[in-house]
């Protein structure tokens, strides 16, 4: 196989690792840029896997599993809602206690409802997002250069990276050039002049705080039902972290959201084909080695170039009415 | 009629199982991924099951949920008198020596793993030997001549499954490729089904028609991923033919639970023995699977082959390299 079709390749796994670290990054750009810090990303993340493997599972649809894992996720997003806005908790004890919840709880039902060590059944295929195959990809593969960037990059995904890519457009649109996005970016800088103008500061960051919710949601059942074909414990293995550190490492903005978690997924998908390989005059390279080099480049990139990463001002802070 | 053989029935077990049960009473300690990982804990439950079946004794189990609870489940239940105490896995090994010296008068067993004490058993398996003789049918089986093998955590036991197969890969096709990867370095990587999967894409997208795993829980997403692929796997442990049927071309049997059940059964007719228990090929301590799901994927001249490799192996004819005899692999270093 030739360099150039390895590395198509390389980039169409780097898409699919990266899928639930854009949603889950997406949904934590939402709900911080009103004001409201969530590091409960990768509980809801996995307690949308786990509904939606469970449902799925049950029901034999993908799409019911889907609406569970939104349901879910929307669930806990209220919860921290409720914690964080109404009861103007501290929102990192919040988000903590989240992903707790989640990794506790998610066991424990599946546990003792499927009897499967906490695992759910395998899905049959239509409980699955499946790949698609875009029209003519067959025949156009042999097309130099276009054909296999037409073939392995753009057709064969499941349909939930297509509405990822989509959704960072939406995102950006909505942020930038809605009402809605103003209002949310204001809430998230100065809630207090939001208040002002008479428009509920409570009200904004809840709808928010859902819309990272669904978000999550999206995570989850992309992990679970479309990435493999069944729920297993702790699968969300910290990517809601990780997608917290691309949603800071992108500054809060839509658009480095994406390459953040693009490249975020590149280094995952380049550990994977590195290991055993052999690289000239330097030998194969230990997998230890390998494996530890997305972090490395993550703080190496993290401290060297990026700058300054400025959070939203009020961010953290419950917002309480002047009396 | 059925009556009587009840009564008759009830009264043997009234007579017979009281009597045995205050002597054996049985534990087990699964490793993480637990009990139901369709893979290797389940074998050692799927042992102890049928141990209980046989005799009717009664065994306790606790499913580890992380490593410091190792030693805790096994000092419980020493505690409680139970005797023999089985451990799973090798990350059980410094628990086990640990808690062996303060109870001296109960039994253990360790799977996987050598704990030199002198009421531990010590039960280790020839992997090497079964990864051959899987190596063998997946090098026949493929026609790309390229095959993969995802390993769970990088340590000697799963570099041990790698050599072996490699060995048996290269002995039918010398000119084959085999390619290997590690799900990660540490015990996460047995239950990472998403990374699994992403890794048999990459074997896939390299030529590989034929993937074996080692890697308990992460294997589910090896055969997911081969299926989806239209490749085939080769399951571990367990007999996992069933989990994709027709995708799975074979599963190299390790006979923990033939392990487990001998080991309940010698501590109940006071034929247990301490120190090394060495199972390969020849003791039926590993083996092939073939039954319903892969017979048709199993030609008869894989058949023969295998049958061919078996028995040079049990006579001694092949030896197969021991990766964790000197930590080299011959196969793929040479």
């Amino acid at each position: 196989m030739g360099t150039f079709e390895s590395f198509i390749l390389l980039l169409d796994s780097t898409v699919r690792l990266s899928m639930p670290l854009l949603f889950a990054a997406l949904a934590g750009l939402y709900s911080e840029r009103s004001g409201v810090f969530d590091i409960g990303l990768e509980g809801k993340m996995l307690a949308a896997a786990f509904a939606a493997a469970a449902i799925g599972a049950l029901a034999g649809n993908v799409w019911l599993g889907l609406l569970a894992g939104i349901a879910v996720s929307v669930g806990l997003a209220l919860v921290h809602g409720f914690a964080c806005i109404t009861a103007r908790g501290n929102q990192i004890v919040s988000g903590v206690a989240i992903n707790f919840l989640a990794a506790g709880l998610t066991a424990l039902i599946g546990h003792a409802y499927f009897s499967q060590g906490g695992r759910t059944p395998r899905l049959e295929n239509e409980a699955r997002f499946l790949p698609i195959e875009w029209p003519g990809a067959e025949q156009l593969a042999d097309v130099p250069f276009l054909g296999p960037i037409y073939e392995e990059l753009i057709s064969g995904h499941n349909l939930l990276v297509y509405l990822g890519f989509v959704m960072v457009a939406v995102t950006w649109f909505v942020i930038f050039r809605t009402r809605f996005g103003l209002r949310l970016r204001a809430v998230g800088e100065n809630p207090a002049a939001v208040d002002t103008a008479g428009i509920s500061v409570t009200l904004m960051r809840y709808q928010a705080v859902i819309i990272c919710g669904v978000l999550c949601g999206l995570a989850g059942a992309y992990l679970s039902t479309a990435q493999s074909a069944s729920f297993v414990p702790n699968m969300s293995a910290g990517k809601g972290f990780i997608a917290l550190a691309a949603l800071i490492f992108a500054k809060w903005k839509p658009v480095p959201v994406l390459y953040a978690c693009l490249l975020f997924g590149f280094l995952d998908a380049l550990g994977i084909r590195l290991q055993g390989y052999e690289f000239p005059g330097i030998g194969e390279v230990p997998v230890q080695l390998i494996q530890a080099l997305p972090y490395i480049l993550t703080v190496v990139l993290l401290a060297g170039f990026i700058g300054k990463a400025e959070p939203p001002k009020a961010g953290g802070v419950p917002y309480v009415k002047e009396r | 009629m059925i009556k009587t053989f009840l009564a008759t029935a009830a009264l043997g077990a009234l007579l017979t199982v009281p009597a045995v049960a205050q002597d054996t009473n049985p534990a087990v300690v699964y490793d993480l991924g637990g009990r139901f990982d369709e893979s290797f804990n389940q074998a050692a439950y799927t042992g102890a099951e049928a141990f209980m079946a046989e005799t009717g004794v009664e065994y306790a189990d606790f499913e580890i949920q992380n490593d410091s609870q190792r030693e805790q489940a096994l000092r419980n239940f020493a505690r409680r008198g139970h005797d023999p105490i089985i451990a799973i896995g090798f990350s059980h090994g410094s628990a086990v020596e640990t808690v062996s010296q303060e109870f001296p008068d109960t039994r253990f067993a360790i799977v996987d793993m050598v704990v030199d004490q002198p009421n531990v058993r010590s039960i280790v398996f020839k992997d090497h030997e079964g990864s051959y003789l899987v190596g063998v049918l997946a090098a026949l089986a493929s026609e790309s001549d390229t095959v993969g093998f995802v390993g769970g955590m990088d340590i000697p036991l799963i570099r041990r499954f790698a050599c072996g197969y490699a060995e048996g890969v290269l002995s039918v096709n010398p000119e084959a490729d085999v390619l290997s990867a590690m799900t990660g370095t540490t015990g996460a990587a047995w239950n990472d089904p998403v990374r699994g999967g992403e890794i048999t894409q990459s074997h896939v997208s390299a030529g590989a028609d034929v993937v074996f795993h080692a890697a308990g829980g992460t294997g589910i997403g090896v055969l997911q991923a081969a299926a989806d692929a239209g490749i085939l796997g080769i399951g571990v442990d367990s007999n996992q033919n069933g989990l994709q049927p027709g995708s799975v071309l074979t599963s190299m049997l390790k006979r923990v639970d033939v392990a487990v059940q001998d080991a309940f059964t010698d501590a109940m007719n006071d034929e247990w023995t301490n120190g090394f228990e060495v199972l390969g090929l020849a003791e039926g301590g590993v083996d092939w699977a073939l039954d319903d799901n892969n017979r048709g994927l199993i030609t008869p001249e894989m058949e023969a082959a295998v049958a061919a490799a078996r028995e040079a192996i049990i006579a001694g004819e092949v030896v197969v390299h021991d990766y964790m005899a000197d930590n080299t692999c011959p196969a793929t270093d040479g």
